[in-house]
């Protein structure tokens, strides 16, 4: 399992990445992608949504399995990863490249867990 | 992404409360390989290989794919009257069978509805072998014994079968590196019950549940392990892999295969399902003869769902055509080698014409979509 030092986890397996100017991008961790295999639909939010942190911001499916993922941060939606929409395969073959949407003014996080302490929580939930 | 919302495959119903998982002969085998384990009728079954269900399900359709299907129930009927059994108990017409062919039939109850849907072996007058789904055997079983008459006699040998299914368009190519062409089962629907592959003693029949061509295996539980390596061995130039249950049920949903629990249930029966090829109104009584007749004309249908909007339509989702309530979806995916999403539906036959346009609801969302014909797939 693939866990950058760079990232921030939560304990649903989506990663935030923040960047300088206080926004941040959200996606799946590789943990989250091998447990739901080949993923062939994503369902995204708009552009301008409000999202607020611990719920819904969409959801992903695989040829197997729905889940809902799960926004780390409350803010508003700036950009969603539309390439997305016609290669969800992306998620499963670069997870850390395969960003979700992009959050700006966020005004509250979830806990975020560094990448040590996220494998941690993996382990004990295998 | 922790609180997973479906996986289709992990359904507890299907777990008999009280009775303990089971493993097939092939488990150790299963984990050696990477596959993912998940409980599916009363057995530990891997739903996938780390190669994915899409690359599982498109080595089916391009090469070949190895299954365990070990956990499938195999009931024994023999004696003077085990003919006039079968006849009695299933909907299809076993009179004409020559030895060596094979037979699908579902099972009715009395109202007409599915028991289950099972294959016929006849291997000699007098003897046949019959192969139910795992999640029903003890129900099958108990069902068969109930309706037992005169000199026949049933046995449960399922314990002591391993059965492989090699799919695929390559998988005679491959067998045919193990065995000589006269070994190999010529038509569609037929065995030959003892050939020695690789010194393992076999049945071999040309079926399967993926709507490809190929064979299905069985041998002995303990020699399992050795039939699963060597082929997989023999196999591997030619692009066979092993499969797992995300790919079975991926293929057999192309190719429009029903699937107990799904498309047949205790209440919605092989008419509504279409499967008039198997159903035999007109030889003597039968159980659920009556029952089959009573619900002519029909009023619902299984129809084939197309996506043609954006998303993926899942089993028990409702189907509307415009505000009206029209029927519900009872299996749905996205279908690999197609690329695209179905599913399949009951629909009222005034609503299941090709082209009809329909919306599914998927978690609250309207996903538009169109009524095509089955099967999605055909090789």
């Amino acid at each position: 399992m693939n866990t950058p030092d760079h990232l921030r986890y939560t304990k649903s397996h989506e990663w935030i990445l923040f960047a300088d100017d206080g926004t941040a991008k959200v996606g799946l961790t590789d943990h989250a992608q091998d447990a739901l295999g080949d993923l062939v639909f994503v369902n995204l939010p708009q552009v301008g949504d409000a999202l607020t942190c611990g719920e819904a911001l969409g959801d992903v499916e695989s040829v197997k399995a729905v889940s809902d993922v799960y926004s780390p941060v409350t803010g508003t939606v700036k950009a969603v990863n539309e390439d997305l929409l016609d290669t969800p395969e992306a998620i499963n073959s670069d997870p850390y490249g395969a960003w979700l949407v992009e959050v700006e003014n966020i005004t509250d996080q979830e806990e975020l867990l560094d990448a040590a302490a996220y494998q941690d929580h993996c382990a004990q939930e295998d | 992404m922790a609180r997973l919302r479906f996986a289709f495959f992990v359904l507890p119903i299907l777990r008999k409360k009280g009775s303990p998982i089971k493993k097939t002969p092939l488990y150790d085998r299963h984990v050696d390989l990477g596959g993912k384990i998940v409980p599916f009728a009363g057995y530990l079954l891997p739903v996938q290989y780390p190669t994915g269900v899409i690359a599982e399900h498109m080595a089916v359709r391009t090469a070949a794919g190895l299954f365990d299907v070990s956990h499938m129930g195999e009931l024994v009927f023999t004696g003077p009257d085990a003919l006039k059994n079968l006849n009695h108990m299933l909907t299809n017409d076993f009179t004409n069978m020559t030895d060596g062919q094979v037979r699908y039939s579902p099972m009715c109850n009395d109202a007409g509805g599915c028991v289950d849907d099972l294959i016929v072996y006849k291997v000699r007058e007098g003897a046949y072998l019959v192969v139910v789904n795992a999640a029903n055997k003890d129900k099958d079983a108990a069902w068969m014994a109930e309706h037992l008459f005169g000199d026949c006699k049933m046995e449960d040998i399922s314990d002591t079968v391993a059965q492989v299914a090699l799919q695929g368009p390559s998988s005679k190519e491959i067998l045919l590196k193990l065995v000589g062409e006269e070994d190999l089962p010529k038509k569609y629907y037929s065995f030959i019950p003892q050939i020695t592959v690789g010194g393992i003693q076999c049945l071999i029949s040309r079926t399967g549940y993926t709507g490809e061509s190929g064979y299905e295996l069985y041998c002995a539980a303990g020699e399992g392990p050795a039939l699963w390596d060597l082929l997989l061995e023999t196999g591997k130039d030619l692009g066979l892999i092993p499969c797992g249950l995300g790919a079975r049920d991926t293929l057999r949903l192309e190719a429009a295969m029903p699937l107990y629990g799904h498309e047949l249930t205790d209440d919605v029966g092989p008419l509504e399902a279409g499967l008039d090829f198997a159903i035999k109104l007109n030889k003597d009584d039968f159980i659920g003869k009556a029952g089959l007749e009573g619900r002519l004309p029909l009023t619902r249908t299984r129809v084939g769902l197309e996506v043609t909007g954006r998303g993926i339509v899942r089993e028990h989702q409702d189907v509307y055509i415009g505000d009206q309530l029209a029927g519900q979806t009872t299996s749905g995916t996205h279908a690999p080698f197609l690329g695209k999403a179905i599913a399949m539906a009951y629909l009222s036959p005034a609503d299941a014409a090709v082209g009809t346009q329909v919306e599914v609801d998927v978690r609250g969302r309207r996903v538009p979509c169109k009524v095509v014909p089955l099967p999605f797939y055909k090789r």
